[in-house]
């Protein structure tokens, strides 16, 4: 399964089916933080995710001090 | 996952709500929240003519969105800030969108029309960029909306923001700062009225509602904001709310309903000190001149210089 990060953007490769909570606590990712996105739509937390699967992890956090 | 009006498969989980939505029922809960917030603070009235702050980011679109979706009169101003490739991407973003809505984007380009960029007036003033950038956007905002007779400025600050500046007031007492920490500043002379109606809503719901609704907006972040406190504490309050939801709401709100007055006299005492900047006539407490004019002297340096044509007379004020 491909998974495309951003700041910085990559991309990392994940033995799939993993449930979206499960990725999330691999990647060591706060699920109050990010959005996971595939093909433009919300994937919701309790779905799980074939292995031939695109997604984006989305981080929501943006930043400035006004 | 369960929608919890509709039953229907969810898109979204709101922990802070304890409750899951489908696609339609979340965007209702953020209308309705915005609503909620507006009404709650008295924020804007029937009738009254609203500019909305755009940055091209995922708050800001959102907030404009929802605005004119609940019927309110919105245009936008953008201000490009001359930092870089960020700059472009969202300048382009506010565009697209304002298009796509067919409503008025303003825009004001801090080096084209001021002389200066943000990473340059940081260099200038010595202060670091999201200070000199903040009373920059600041200081054009109440000026355009002055200007173009809006009654309000409406801003995309929404829930994690506040919580993370007030977290950052409280953990050096800044009591100064939190006697104006308030979803609405009541407009006085010089300044229009500011509203805050995201405050209801999360970052995330934020980047989900743009998600949802195909708002195409731009996720990258700005490059200045690299490593700022802000940042650091909104990872800090997110740390606390996935072990306790509902915490960013309760220090935000809690604050609002029984700490904020406390610290209210300080910072109206402050106000009272206020006079006209004798360069632009917006109000300051500064004795000279305001601080957005003494970082246009120390660091537009390019401001353009406008020739005229031979024989015209000279103009009364140089145009900013
Ligand atoms: S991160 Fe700082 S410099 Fe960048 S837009 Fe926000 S306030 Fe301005
Ligand atoms: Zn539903
Ligand atoms: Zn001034």
């Amino acid at each position: 399964m491909k998974v495309q990060l951003r700041n910085p953007a990559r991309e990392l490769d994940v033995p799939g089916p993993i449930a979206v909570t499960a990725l999330l606590a691999r990647l060591d990712l706060n699920r109050e933080s990010v959005l996971v996105i595939a093909d433009g739509i919300l994937i919701p937390n309790d779905a799980m995710l074939p292995d031939d699967a695109t997604i984006e992890i989305r981080p929501v956090i943006s930043g400035g001090a006004t | 996952m369960k929608c919890r009006v509709c039953r229907g498969p969810a898109i979204i989980d709101v922990r802070r709500h304890n409750a899951n939505f489908c696609a339609d029922h979340f965007l209702r809960l953020c209308r309705d929240q915005t609503a909620k917030a507006i009404k709650e603070f008295d924020m804007i009235r029937p009738g009254e003519r609203v500019l909305v702050a755009v940055s091209g980011g995922k708050d800001s679109l959102a907030c404009w969105d929802i605005l004119l979706d609940l019927g309110y009169d919105v245009d936008g101003l953008y201000i490009g800030l001359g930092i870089g490739d960020y700059s472009d991407a969202s300048g382009d973003a506010a565009r697209r969108f304002a298009v796509a809505r067919g409503r008025t984007l303003h825009e004001v380009d801090l080096p084209r029309d001021y002389g200066y960029d943000i990473p340059g007036g940081a260099r200038a003033a010595r202060r670091v960029p999201c200070s000199v950038c903040g009373l920059s956007k600041r200081h054009l905002f109440d000026q355009a909306a002055l200007d173009g007779g809006f009654d309000v400025v409406a801003t995309g600050h929404n829930l994690d923001d506040e919580a993370a500046v007030l977290f950052g007031n409280t953990l050096r007492w800044q009591t100064e700062y939190l006697g104006r920490q308030l979803p609405v500043l009541p407009a006085r002379p010089g300044f229009p009225r500011k509203v805050k109606p995201l405050v209801r809503l999360g970052e995330r719901e934020m980047a989900a509602y743009c998600v949802v609704r195909g708002i195409d907006y731009i996720v990258d972040e700005c490059p200045m904001a690299e490593g700022n406190r802000h940042l650091g504490y909104k990872e800090a309050l997110n740390a606390i709310e996935a072990t306790s939801p509902g915490s960013k709401h309760d220090f935000y709100f809690g604050f609002l309903a029984r700490a904020s007055a406390h610290f209210r006299p300080e910072a109206e005492a402050e106000q009272e000190t206020l006079r006209a900047c004798p360069q632009c006539g917006a109000p300051t407490t500064s004795d000279g001149v305001c601080a957005f004019c003494s970082l246009v002297d120390r660091a537009g340096g390019a401001v353009p210089v406008h020739l005229r044509p031979r024989g015209a007379a000279d103009p009364a004020t140089v145009p900013g």
